[in-house]
């Protein structure tokens, strides 16, 4: 029998050490498991510290004895390289399966077992766990805001209608394909903008007029976001081809609206626009509230796009635009035909994010009084009868928020990643 | 000739178009003025203020005046984005490192941070941290101390407050400290390039840092005590804390969402630069005879850094942009005293909104100026 040397596991002992570590991990495991999901303790005999300490230690002793070198075992050898590669990584390894086995139970009782979600009063919630009754009962307003409920079909159809018109450009004809960019950039606005003027808003086809004010909720985050994406990219795509210019006075005035709204913060700017920019306009002129929110946060994102296009602009290797001189192209025709449709396409990661932020930061809207979901939320939470909900409130806009970024930025990320091999 | 016109032409036109909206503007303006009464001018800053602040760092009350009122703002702010600042690279650091462990699951939990807090909105979650998380601490008066010595409760974090003695002594002890230190580390340097022989430059400025404070203490008379807070009761359920240093919920919750927010940005930055660094850098450092702490210290940092600083600074300004979102929470930040409260009271709108986005411009192009040096100063100088 081989001398086993328990400060040093070998190979030579393989399966004594792998059973005895193993065993002692798997009852460290097990005790933080039982006290985690049951409440029970089976080292209570023990006193209070050690008993707390015993599953650490435990696991660190059994990870040690496993922690053997060339060992032959595939999965062991794995295991070992990814959570085992010394004692440090070993007590962090075991702090993480900790923590995630004790953190389980209370936030499975919170949003399951204890929630609950029958009823519509708030009388319904007994369990000390979520009261989801309270977002079932005002999800409606969390969509639409303050829109009448009886017209709320015609948010439904134009939301549905412009996200039909978004896929055109899967139809595979070559006949339409000439044309995507033309329908992306002008057309498709244009149907947004006809859409939300003439259904959402009404006042004329015999539809109800609905003020502004009233509109809220998630419906507001995306026509708000929509409206901004469409706006600030244009303008963004001007300011950088004005900050690459040669004429100084477009260069020194582009640097300047750029670096003027990248210095101030967002809610500073929604200050403008609702208490002094009413006093830039002449007095009988009215412009809607949501508008002037609009331009603002437009104007706001396109210095930020603008120096997104720029990287893509300067990007472009010098070939690009010497050979387009020397076609004989001028300024425009160049960019046009050359240099934007490849900078475009360098930057569409970069825009991603951008509209990101974009959409993160339209909770800001409520310093001009516009309630889009987090502002219902804290509309809702002060509500007399729904007192005390504040956290299932922040916990649902936080999944819904969350979802939506995390989205996207996978999705720009893959881009990325797509045109990266693509050049 | 031709030649000629093309090149002014559209720079007069440019000009021509921002002279005319900025006229436009500028005459409604005038015009607006004018129907009001109002005249356009700086004077209102010297007048009473008389509204209160509830979180000050200088003396003010109502009697101050508007300028006073300004400060006041931009001290809170500066507070904020500080605190914000140094957990946010704290956090943002072990993150970053963590998400280069070769141990999987510390570096999937440092993922799952990195993905779950940056993709929510900032506003959303310093309203989760204050209307849900710091609703759900105790009362005062059910408050346990942690540690003895810190009360978290309801209406705040209560800590100890220093009441120094002779605190210019120990001052300039620690100025004296800083000064040997980079006399010292410029002293190594130069030892060195020229000779090679490294000086333990980290053990002595700790050394340094710990021991001239403690000659002030001991020698200089420098002494410090502790006011506790206390408990107090005020009316049957009603208590306060006396005494002490008290941090509003409101800056908890703002410096806490703000850390845990940009973060995540700083850890990405962290990451991206110590993965800049190719794999040869360190291979070459390692076959020339240097320990890996000596490749840390000499080869990988000074070229992370490089990378790192620039995005890092940038996530800075952000932080402290996004800092006036505590307008939502009712932190008398400079949005809220100033473009706020102040801005009601004197209905001057264009003089106010004006100075505040001033105000943040200046600390945005002061810092990105500093930055543009910093380049430039480690910037590879290449023949």
């Amino acid at each position: 029998m081989n001398k086993i040397n328990f400060l040093k596991p070998d190979n030579q002992n393989l399966s004594t050490y792998l059973y005895s570590g193993s065993f002692l991990f798997f009852i460290a495991v097990f005790d933080v498991f039982l006290s985690s999901f049951f409440g029970m303790n089976i080292t209570s005999f023990l006193p209070n510290f050690a008993s707390f300490l015993l599953p650490l230690i435990l696991g660190i002793i059994g990870l040690h004895l496993i922690r053997i070198e060339f060992s032959g075992i595939k999965n062991l050898d794995l295991l070992n390289k990814h959570i085992n590669t010394n004692t440090f990584n070993a007590i962090l390894t075991l702090l993480i399966i900790f923590t995630i086995i004790k953190s389980i139970p209370p936030i499975m009782s919170w949003f399951i077992i204890d929630a609950n979600i029958a009823g519509d009063t708030k009388e319904a919630c007994t369990g000390s766990g979520a009261c989801w009754t309270y977002i079932k009962i005002w999800l409606n307003r969390f969509i639409y805001g303050m829109y009448p409920n009886e017209l709320q079909w015609r948010i439904n159809i134009s939301f549905i209608l412009l996200i039909a018109l978004a896929f055109v450009g899967l139809i595979p004809s070559e006949k339409i394909k000439k044309f995507l960019t033309l329908y992306y950039v002008v057309i498709y606005p244009i149907i947004a903008f006809i859409l939300i003027y003439y259904l959402i808003s009404g006042g004329s086809l015999g539809l109800e007029w609905v003020e502004t004010g009233a509109w809220g909720g998630l419906s507001l985050t995306f026509i708000v976001s929509f409206f901004c994406l469409i706006f600030c990219f244009p303008v963004g795509m001007f300011l950088a081809l004005g900050r690459r210019s040669q004429l100084p006075t477009v260069r020194y005035i582009s640097v300047g609206f750029i670096e003027f709204w990248r210095g101030v913060p967002l809610i500073t700017v929604l200050f403008m626009s609702s208490v002094m920019f009413p006093m830039f306009l002449p007095e009988d002129f009215f412009m809607d509230k949501l508008v002037r929110v609009i331009i603002a946060i437009s104007l706001f994102e396109a210095a930020y796009v603008a120096e997104v296009i720029r990287g893509g602009l300067q990007a472009l290797p010098r070939g690009q635009y010497d050979a387009a001189k020397s076609l004989g192209m001028g300024y425009w025709k160049m960019h046009i035909f050359v240099i934007l449709p490849q900078a475009l396409k360098l930057v569409i990661p970069g825009i991603a994010n951008t509209f990101l932020a974009l959409v993160k930061d339209t909770p800001l809207i409520f310093v001009v009084g516009l309630l889009e979901i987090v502002g219902m939320l804290n509309l809702a939470k002060t509500n007399p009868e729904w007192l005390g909900f504040a956290m299932e409130g922040y916990v649902f806009a936080a999944i819904i928020f969350w979802i939506i970024c995390y989205a996207m930025s996978k999705y720009s990320y893959n881009l990325e990643l797509r045109y990266k091999t693509e050049r | 000739m031709n030649f000629k016109i093309k090149k002014i032409l559209p720079q007069i036109a440019t000009l021509l178009a921002v002279v005319l909206v900025f006229g436009f503007f500028t005459f409604n303006a005038q015009v607006n003025m004018d129907n009001r009464g109002i005249e356009f001018g700086y004077g209102f800053l010297s007048q009473e203020s008389s509204f209160d602040v509830q979180f000050s760092l200088i003396e003010y009350d109502g009697s101050h005046s508007y300028a006073r009122a300004y400060l006041v703002g931009l001290l809170n702010t500066l507070l904020v984005a500080f605190i914000g600042i140094i957990f946010a690279t704290i956090i943002g650091v072990v993150v970053g490192i963590a998400r280069l462990s070769p141990n999987y699951l510390i570096e999937r939990s440092a993922a799952f941070y990195v993905e779950f807090f940056r993709n929510i909105p900032l506003l959303l979650q310093i309203f989760f941290w204050y209307f849900a998380a710091l609703r759900a601490l105790p009362l005062p008066q059910d408050a346990d101390a942690i540690f003895g010595v810190f009360f978290l409760t309801i209406k705040g974090l209560f800590i100890p407050r220093f009441i120094w003695e002779n605190l210019d002594i120990f001052f300039y002890s620690l100025i004296a400290a800083i000064i040997s230190i980079v006399v010292i580390s410029n002293y190594a340097k130069k030892l060195q390039e020229s000779e090679g022989k490294q000086l333990p430059v980290f053990s002595i400025s700790v050394g340094l840092l710990t021991i001239l404070p403690l000659l002030a203490f001991l020698i200089g008379g420098v002494s410090l005590s502790f006011e506790m807070p206390v408990l107090e009761q005020i009316a049957t359920t009603s208590f306060k804390y006396n005494g002490g240093l008290g941090l509003p919920p409101e800056l908890i919750a703002l410096t806490l969402a703000l850390a845990l927010y940009t973060a995540t940005f700083i850890a990405e930055c962290v990451r991206a630069g110590i993965q800049g660094i190719s794999k040869g850098q360190k291979e070459a450092a390692a076959s020339i005879g240097l320990t890996p702490n000596q490749i840390l210290k000499l080869v990988i940092m000074p070229q992370a850094l490089r990378i790192i600083i620039p995005p890092t600074t940038n996530q800075y300004l952000n932080l402290t942009k996004n800092s006036s979102l505590a307008a939502a929470i009712a932190y008398p930040d400079l949005v809220l005293v100033f473009a706020g409260t102040a801005l009601m009271q004197t209905g001057r709108a264009i003089e106010i909104v004006s100075i505040t986005m001033l105000t943040y411009l200046s600390i945005s192009l002061s810092i990105s100026v500093l930055m543009n040096w910093y380049n430039k100063s480690i910037a590879i100088k290449e023949k």
